[in-house]
């Protein structure tokens, strides 16, 4: 498995783990909130932080434990995240004009900013998951 | 499985016709990865032609007697 290979795999499971630490911790206090007072803006950004440094840990881990014959990326690691960011960028068009739909209808803010997240996560998760497809499948 | 490309080629009998040059020797000589160069071996990836000329130069043969294209109509 290629270094980029293996840094895709990290990134889908820190991204995904990342939005299903958040999604838990938004539950539990909509249960008991109403949706409009959830406080949701802090963990959002503490999730998504704690993803990215996630991301470079995992990284430097699998590497240390797997170490690859080299750290740089070819043409083909090139083809392949250009073939996974245009497939997948559906996603982030879709959180977008959801939210630009839901901020013309005055939704809550909390929605809003939820659905964009929402897009976000989909879109890096998708797109990883094209990715490894690719790698493994071919292109 | 169906081979994403139609693309066939000879690396691998070249590579051993070739005092047995392991994929990572010839991965380090065109400035790629092992793992593009099994890709490539095992028709999942159609490299550029830049790369496909980098390993005809390689092998020092003409193109078409590393990669091959069936005759018939295309997909």
């Amino acid at each position: 498995m290629s270094y980029e290979e293996k840094g895709t795999w990290v990134y889908l499971v820190t991204s995904a783990g990342a939005y299903a630490v958040y999604l838990a911790i938004i539950l539990g206090r909509v249960a008991d909130t109403p949706v409009a007072d959830v406080s949701y803006a802090a963990v959002l950004l503490w999730t998504a932080g704690a993803s990215i440094v996630a991301s470079i840990i995992g990284r430097t881990l699998v590497e240390t434990v797997s170490p690859s014959d080299s750290r740089r990326g070819d043409v083909r690691d090139r083809d392949v995240s250009r073939f996974g960011e245009y497939a997948s960028r559906w996603f982030l068009v879709a959180g977008a004009a959801a939210a630009l739909v839901m901020a013309m209808a005055k939704v809550d803010y909390f929605w809003i900013a939820n659905v964009i997240y929402l897009g976000f996560v989909l879109w890096a998760v998708a797109g990883s998951a094209l990715k490894l497809v690719a790698y493994r499948r071919g292109l | 499985m169906s081979k994403p490309t139609r693309i066939t080629n000879s690396i691998r009998a070249l590579r051993f016709a070739r005092g047995e040059m392991t994929q990572a020797e010839l991965a380090q000589r065109i400035g790629v990865t092992r793992q593009t160069i099994i890709a490539i071996e095992q028709g999942r990836y159609s490299p550029s032609l830049e790369v496909a000329f980098q390993i005809a130069r390689v092998f020092k043969i003409p193109l078409d007697e590393v990669f091959q294209y069936p005759d018939g109509e295309s997909r």
